[in-house]
């Protein structure tokens, strides 16, 4: 069915196809209208699921923590601060190894409060041990809530579904909605082999010793280091199964072959500008411009952030002249997060191309078309003249 | 409580949930709570447990010492992971199940109390059993809300804690909730008997604060966990009460002592060196409150 509705929507539909049981939220600018669409499917009883009016992001975390290991399928969003609230619990879930989803509709990050998009809000969670996967519009949004539960029900770890806040969660586009039918063939009923149940009880997250221990039955146990590093081997090995996933889910629903990088016009690129969320979209006009103007350019919006795709950014990138990274998120007092992380996938490459990083668009500051065209000239014509620091572009002062 | 259901040792269940040889200290109060309560929770129960006293007891991975299956959650979250549970429950067919959060006062009355007063407020149907040593036993003795006043904690160190007990269970019955009641480690029976009923009151949020004394924390040896136990409530200091749908009661020992005339404080306090420091001025006063708090019983 083609429908037009807000990013929040786009998400809240894939969560009722997703056959979520239990949902809880807290309210927080701008991912509300996507928990109060999920509360009107579940009063009106389109939405047979269990909704948690919770007095907190941190309960709200607490809640699908305890919902999942107790065998329910669970789903919570959040925002900026709210997200930050979480922490605590964020890395709880992936040590426990959830298979839970969370949209955050990203937002800048007080103080002071600000409650336009960034992406600082979700970067600084990057080393939690969850997935993130981010969204360029709406059908995105939408494909990405129904992956993202495959894809945590099949490694067993969380994955974050971000998309631009105001800019996607409250701007209204046309996207597909799928069939039920479609969607319980792609994403099958939730059931874990562990689970709180009295029939086989079982202590989980308790206590760990830093050495590994045997169990009553004489088999030695891992210590926590152990189970760290398996955590870090299934993050990696769930590359392998994004891509698999994007495969099914092309045979489906018709959309797939870009699992890691949507590229625009970057076949014959030397320069290739990298970035996340709606952006990538925003710069196809700044793109067609310069392509009219001789220059060989394209952009690449990258879908997956963590694990951090490092083999599918080589591959795309080595052999080009130059990479500009914009990035609406630092790790402060360095570079740009993703900046770091390109450079990073790119050192092991015989031949590497030069990599600039520009900043843009923190707090919601508009990011002018023209703006990018200027930035993007000049890393092209004046490449020597930009360092290694992060460029700033649309400052005012 | 009525009188012709109380249970007594003779028809106590001989069922343990508790498996022997768990890793709590000699003498520990939560080791008789945690056993007595999970006797009358039975086999059909899921825990929630934050980090404390409990999570030490329950072994260490891949070890534990409970028959029943558990969750172990972080520290602010307990009445927010019960709800989660109680959620699952319901979404996945099992809604007979109890859930259980059983939790120390720091977790429960300090950094819990957030989602406590979320899931009361909500009417969750979760039962909420707090075990109340009355400091951050685990972590080594640190003062904690219901810490009452005078006490030598490891950061109170010199002249004890200033403020008086934060009155945990008042404030969870301010939210009215069907069923709230206070126990004894000492009074095992009196606490078996309340778990049972807030078992019976399936439906709404049910709330435990027991009285929980714990030997290396407020320094006394071992074998008098229930003797201390014990004098905390003939001094009228501890109650043992409940509260049904609204209706407040004394119970056990506590209603036996309306009337008659209780054992100065003093007798308490001289029991444990973490009253060491306690001026004659404070003793008035507590025993001031208690006679106050008492008249108001008999009245």
């Amino acid at each position: 069915m083609h429908v037009i509705e807000s990013g929040n929507v786009a998400a809240a539909t894939g969560v009722k196809l997703a056959r979520v049981q239990v949902i809880a939220a807290y309210p927080i600018t701008p991912q509300t209208p996507l928990t109060e669409k999920l509360s009107e499917f579940v009063e009106g009883g389109e939405l047979p699921a269990e909704y948690i009016p919770v007095e907190s992001e941190h309960s709200a975390m607490a809640v699908c923590i305890a919902a999942s290991t107790a065998g329910a399928r669970a789903f919570t969003a959040t925002s900026a601060n709210g997200l930050l609230y979480m922490n605590e619990q964020l890395h709880w879930a992936a040590g426990s190894r959830l298979p839970l989803v969370m949209c955050v509709a990203n937002r800048g990050v007080g103080a002071p409060w600000t409650v336009w998009n960034d992406h600082q809000d979700t970067i600084s969670q990057r080393d939690l041990g969850w997935i993130q996967l981010y969204c360029a519009d709406h059908q995105q949004i939408h494909d990405t809530v129904l992956k993202a539960f495959k894809l945590a029900e099949t490694v067993s770890i969380p994955v974050m579904v971000c998309y631009d806040g105001y800019l996607l969660s409250h701007t209204y586009m046309p996207f597909e909605l799928p069939e039920q039918e479609e969607v319980d063939a792609f994403l099958p009923p939730f059931a874990p082999t562990h689970f709180l149940n009295p029939e086989a009880p079982r202590n989980f997250n308790s206590v760990t010793l830093p050495d590994v221990r045997p169990d009553l039955h004489g088999n030695t146990a891992p210590g926590y280091m152990e189970i760290r590093k398996t955590l870090q081997g299934d993050l990696r090995r769930s590359l392998t199964e994004i891509e698999a996933i994007d495969e099914a889910f092309g045979e489906i629903f018709g959309r797939s072959g870009t699992p890691f990088l949507e590229p625009y016009c970057c076949d014959d690129a030397d320069y290739v500008v990298l970035c996340m969320g709606s952006l990538s979209y925003q710069l196809h006009d700044v793109i067609d411009t310069l392509r009219d103007e001789g220059v060989k350019i394209g952009v690449m919006g990258l879908k997956v952030y963590r694990p951090f795709p490092d083999a599918a950014i080589r591959e795309a990138l080595c052999g080009r002249k130059r990479v500009i990274v914009f990035e609406k998120a630092l790790s402060y007092g360095n570079q740009g997060a993703l900046y770091a992380d390109v450079k990073s996938a790119l050192y092991s490459a015989e031949t590497r191309p030069a990599v600039n990083n520009y900043i843009l668009g923190l707090g919601g500051r508009e990011i002018k078309t023209q703006h990018l065209y200027d930035a993007l000239t000049e890393s092209i014509n004046n490449e020597a003249a930009i360092g290694d620091e992060p460029q700033w572009i649309g400052l005012k002062l | 409580m009525d009188k012709d259901k109380k249970t007594t040792i003779l028809n106590l269940t001989d069922e343990e949930m508790v498996n022997p040889g768990n890793r709590a200290c000699s003498g520990c109060g939560l080791g008789i709570v945690y056993r007595t309560a999970l006797k009358a929770l039975g086999k059909d129960t899921v825990l929630a447990v934050p980090p404390s006293c409990l999570t030490v007891l329950q072994g260490l991975y891949p070890v534990a010492a409970t028959k029943l299956p558990c969750v172990n959650v972080t520290f602010a979250s307990t009445a927010a992971a019960a709800t989660g549970v109680r959620a699952a429950m319901r979404a996945t067919g099992r809604d007979h199940l109890n859930v259980v959060a059983f939790a120390g006062d720091g977790g429960t009355g300090d950094i819990g109390i957030q989602a406590l007063s979320g899931a009361c407020e909500r009417g969750e149907d979760i039962i909420y059993i707090c075990y109340d040593n009355e400091a951050y036993m685990n972590t080594g003795v640190q003062r904690s809300g219901t810490t009452p006043k005078g006490v030598m904690t490891t950061t109170t160190p010199i002249k004890g804690k200033i403020q008086h007990k934060k009155d945990v269970p008042s404030i969870i019955a301010a939210h009215g909730i069907s069923y709230v009641a206070t126990a004894s480690a000492a009074y095992p029976l009196d606490l078996y008997d309340k778990v049972k009923k807030a078992v019976s009151m399936k439906g709404g949020t049910r709330y435990i604060h027991v009285h929980t004394p714990c030997p290396s924390g407020w320094g006394f040896a071992p074998r008098y966990s229930v003797k201390i136990g014990k004098l905390g409530v003939v001094t009228g200091l501890f109650d043992l009460y409940e509260i049904v749908n609204g209706e407040f009661s004394l119970t056990g020992e506590s209603a036996k002592s309306v009337g008659k005339e209780r054992t100065p404080v003093t007798e308490y306090f001289k029991t444990q060196r973490r009253f060491s420091g306690l001026t004659q001025e404070i003793i008035d006063e507590m025993q001031g409150i208690i006679d106050d708090k008492w008249a108001a019983y008999t009245a």
